[in-house]
């Protein structure tokens, strides 16, 4: 993998370069940002920002009571006993058990969109500086295009920034 | 990013990865002797398979006794990390993020160590997976109508939620322990972080599911020791049938989950040097919280004897006076100094409200809170309905032991988690710390963690 990238110091230098990236032609699929905490407060950090996870997590809550609904009654039917004059289905009891698979669909469905979605695990090289976890913000360009390089160099070094080639 | 900020997350780096790659003498030897502790709990164990269930205090008509107590216990302690980790990440309190993982480690090991005891319980341990929702070669599946088959679905639920929402906010700083370890450790938390790198849609889907599983978390947590009060609850004992001991239960579960957070803490600031971090507001609000859960606690208490008295049924009577002015007394009265005189005293005073008084109060309330437990256990079961049933316990060694070694078993998997990964989450103290920096207008401001306590 070959890449252009450089360090920034802080969130405004880390999103002019993004900025000037976007200007030279970069798409923004293109952008790799990669910082040692999560951004908030700037648009740099808003990228991929829309999800289904929650919808996903609902969906599992709604598979595991659906499980939990089939589970309870199939035992109690397959071998009928009489429990404490209580009637063979017994809805009250159950709903405890409904409730549990209920919450851990949803919180197996959340981690595993989590997983999925956020490429985890994945041990491939990528893009990446340690430097990151002092608080740097690096911006970069995976297999930049040869006919553009030139002009992502000069984005990326808009603010003072020393560029970084990976190859 | 100024100087001073960059030099504060470099100082974070440091001091909160150095328990990880230094280790001194002190660490082995407090290794050893827990280490020591909890081989003897298993060979204790192991004896009284070999020899059989009577080598224990446990008859009839008391067939639940130190054992289920610990149980209980366990299982209330663990509702310190996870239950307020996550009623603080919902409602974004700054102060914390210090707090957490120290909080949700402490719901893991505990739930562990709690869901033992049944298993210990058992005459014949390796049957335990009885338990699990499989039929056996007839067909005969478990009795999803009894409560113990509840409590195997709630723990293991309650188990599995805690460990993930321990875990997962984990990755970005075993990413940071790769990047700033080298060798053996370097190429272990590589592996461990699963390939983290760090980009904004990465960071989006972690919060996500963070926020998720704090949501979900909630009523898993209130459901996990309401369902082990229905244990008792559910059967016609005097004074377990109760409507009470839901709410009643997941109360002493808070409260005493609180101070085992608040013990785990301190030991953490004075033998991890983690004086920077968490600071005494940070045991002065948990000390506020332990005083609201102390009340609570108390106010359920009344409610029970309250009704049991008045009510004057015989065969409650008989448990009510027993524990009042019986037998049971000086535990009874124990335990209302340590639930309530001690830490109403040392919680309410704001001179005492110090960390040396939070602990303090603290552990009296674990030693109140298992004398809860075992007051809850054993004098129903010793004075059911008919005199001629009743009967008397007293613990054996084998249980006092195997009970003894546990405690050492949560601090041993304690130092050793702590010795194997930042036990303050670093990414979550750096954004903290940005909020301090940035400016963030008033309303919109988190509790912040310098200012709180410069």
């Amino acid at each position: 993998m070959k890449a252009l990238y450089a360090l920034y110091p802080d969130p405004n230098a880390a999103q002019r370069a993004v900025n000037g990236l976007r200007d030279a032609g970069v798409a923004d699929r293109d952008i790799t940002i990669v910082s040692g905490e999560p951004i908030e407060q700037h648009e740099l950090g808003h990228r991929d920002h829309a999800t289904y996870m929650f919808w996903i997590a609902g969906a599992g809550g709604a598979l595991g009571l659906a499980f939990a609904m089939w589970l309870t009654r199939m035992t109690e039917l397959a071998w009928p006993l009489p429990t404490g004059n209580m009637p063979i289905v017994s809805w009250w009891p159950n709903l405890i058990i409904m409730f549990e698979l209920t919450m851990l669909g949803g919180i197996l469905a959340a981690v595993i969109t989590l997983l999925v979605t956020a490429g985890l695990p994945n041990w491939k090289p990528k893009l990446y500086d340690p430097e990151v976890t002092d608080g740097k913000i690096l911006v970069g360009v995976e297999n930049p295009p040869s006919g553009s390089i030139p002009a992502i160099e000069r984005a990326l070094t808009v603010s003072g920034a020393r560029l970084k080639t990976l190859t | 990013m100024s100087k001073d900020s960059a030099r504060r997350i470099s100082a974070m780096n440091e001091d909160l990865l150095r328990p990880l790659v230094e280790t001194s003498w002190r660490f082995w030897l407090l290794v050893a002797v827990l280490g020591s502790i909890v081989a003897t709990g298993l060979g204790t164990w192991a004896y009284q398979m070999y020899r059989g269930f009577g080598m224990t205090g446990i008859n009839m008509p008391i067939y639940w006794a130190f054992y289920i107590t610990t149980f209980v216990f366990w299982i209330g302690i663990s509702h310190a990390g996870t239950l307020i980790s996550a009623i603080l990440r919902l409602v974004n309190a700054g102060w914390r993020r210090p707090v957490t993982r120290c909080a949700e480690v402490i719901t893991a090991f505990a739930l562990m160590i709690g869901a033992m005891f049944p298993i210990i319980h058992l005459g014949r341990p390796w049957l335990f997976f009885w338990l699990m929702p499989y039929p056996n070669q007839r067909m005969i599946w478990p009795n999803f109508r009894s409560p113990l088959v509840w409590d195997f679905f709630a723990i293991s639920t309650y188990l599995t939620g805690s460990l993930l929402f321990l875990l997962l906010p984990m990755i970005p700083d075993l990413a940071l322990v790769r990047d700033k370890t080298t060798g053996w450790r370097h190429r272990v938390y590589g592996v461990l972080a699963l390939g983290w790198q760090g980009t904004p849609k990465q960071w989006h889907r972690l919060e996500s599911a963070m926020q998720i599983m704090a949501i979900a978390i909630i009523p898993v947590a209130v459901s996990v020791h309401t369902i082990v009060s229905f244990d008792f609850s559910m059967a016609p004992v005097p004074m377990w049938h109760s409507a009470i001991f839901g709410p009643y239960f997941v109360a002493g579960a808070i409260f005493s989950g609180i101070a085992a957070l608040i013990i785990a803490m301190a030991a953490l600031r004075k033998f991890l040097h983690l004086e920077e971090y968490l600071h005494p507001v940070h045991f002065q609000n948990l000390g506020k919280l332990m005083l609201m859960m102390s009340l609570l606690w108390t106010y359920f208490i009344f409610n029970e004897r309250l009704t049991v008295w008045y009510g004057n049924a015989s065969a409650e009577r008989e448990v009510f006076l027993v524990t009042q002015r019986g037998s049971f007394a000086p535990l009874f009265w124990t335990m209302v100094a340590c639930n309530f005189a001690i830490p109403f005293v040392i919680l309410s005073i704001k001179k005492l409200r110090t960390i040396t008084g939070c602990v303090i109060a603290s552990f009296t309330v674990v030693i109140g809170m298992w004398l809860e437990r075992f007051l809850i256990v054993v004098p129903s079961l010793g004075h059911k309905y008919l005199p001629y049933t009743w009967g008397h316990y007293r613990p054996r060694p084998v249980e006092i032991i195997i009970v003894a070694s546990t405690f050492a078993a949560m601090v041993l998997l304690y130092v050793l988690f702590s010795k194997l990964v930042p036990i303050i989450s670093i990414w979550e103290l750096k954004v903290g710390e940005h909020f301090v920096a940035d400016a963030t207008p008033q309303e919109a401001a988190e509790h912040p963690l310098l200012k709180a306590h410069p």
